[in-house]
């Protein structure tokens, strides 16, 4: 069965840390940095980068458009 | 497969559209404000228009609209963006005209201008940002603030009592027979703002049918007025605001369904 695949791309100086991109994703792959960005805020990271399926969701609620999206769609490997 | 597979330019799937300019936005992290923004810019970007856009931004908050969005665009006086998009509106009929405004201007001062040109049928879009305070000036009270809800200026909360009540602007309009398509929408969670894109797309497109005036209200957060973190203000939105401005479409095509 084809699966799909994502990625994010966070542009990590824009990132504010509100952290609702955190609570938007239904696979649990965002976290916030520990490291601070040059305004002192936590960024927004791949954390769990095997389960993003590029549903977008992070990129459509981050109110500063610092999140770009990519997918791909795979065939299983079993 | 590798990450680095997957981030390649053909399988883009999602980014920040070109009618935003790449200034940081200047808004409070988690605000609403850059959500409603960037729906308005993907609108005029998705439609095409935008050469033949001119937006009017609002004194507040929105007041740096202007920065953000990389279209045309005018600031008026608080409260006169229905007004000032009259007149642009009546020059160039064929140009779409929105204002963009938030409820200290909208439902406070602006409360005339808006009455009067949802009335008169002015075939624009308002897009009417209610986050229920003033914002930009520090939280006070706003007509919109609900009753009990703690601002900067009601310490104890709102005592209708003493302080009248909040004032519900988007069923207020739908009642005048000159506006086409009222509806209220919120842009906290994924779905929500995809919804809310439809109904900015819809009131864009309305303006060329010429038939009204189409307003669209967006239920936002403002969490430093509120003193919350944005996942905690968005929580307290859907808990306390919604019930109180729930949302749907409140006039669809000249007719009320609500």
């Amino acid at each position: 069965m084809a699966k799909n695949r994502g990625a994010i791309v966070v542009d990590i100086e824009k990132c504010k840390g509100c952290e609702l991109c955190v609570g938007s994703c239904p696979t649990q792959v965002i976290k916030m940095a520990p490291e601070v960005n040059g305004k002192g805020y936590r960024y927004a990271f791949m954390e769990n980068p095997d389960a993003c399926t590029g549903c977008a969701n992070c990129a459509v609620v981050c109110p500063d458009g610092v999140i770009t999206v990519y997918r791909v769609k795979v065939e299983a490997e079993n | 497969m590798d990450i680095k597979d997957i981030i390649k330019e053909e399988n883009l799937v999602y980014k920040k559209t070109d009618c935003m300019t790449d200034n940081v936005l200047s808004y409070c992290p988690g605000c609403g404000h850059g959500v409603i923004h960037r729906l308005c810019m993907e609108v005029v970007d998705e439609m095409d228009i935008v050469a033949d856009t001119i937006g009017v931004a609002s004194v507040g908050c929105s007041v740096l609209a202007y920065d953000f969005m990389n279209i045309d665009m005018t600031g008026v006086p608080h409260g006169r963006a229905p007004a000032v998009a009259t007149g642009i509106k009546r020059t160039w009929p064929d140009k779409f005209v929105f204002t963009y405004q938030g409820d200290g201007d909208l439902a406070a001062i602006g409360t005339a201008e808006t009455i009067h040109a949802c009335n008169r049928g002015e075939n624009i879009t308002i897009i009417f940002v209610n986050n229920g305070i003033y914002g930009m000036t520090g939280g006070q009270m706003a007509p919109t603030t609900l009753p009990g809800m703690k601002s900067s200026t009601t310490p104890y909360g709102r005592e209708i009592a003493l302080m009248g009540n909040p004032i519900k602007m988007t069923e207020l309009v739908a009642e005048l027979p000159g506006t086409y398509y009222v509806t209220r929408q919120a842009v906290h969670t994924p779905a929500l703002v995809r919804k809310a894109k439809k109904a900015i797309r819809t009131a864009f497109e309305n303006q060329k049918l010429k038939k009204g005036l189409s307003l669209v209200e967006v239920v936002s957060n403002c969490n430093s007025g509120w003193k919350m973190t944005p996942v905690q203000s968005n929580q307290w939105l859907e808990e306390n605001m919604l019930p109180f401005y729930p949302l749907g479409d409140i006039k669809v095509e000249g007719k009320k369904v609500k």
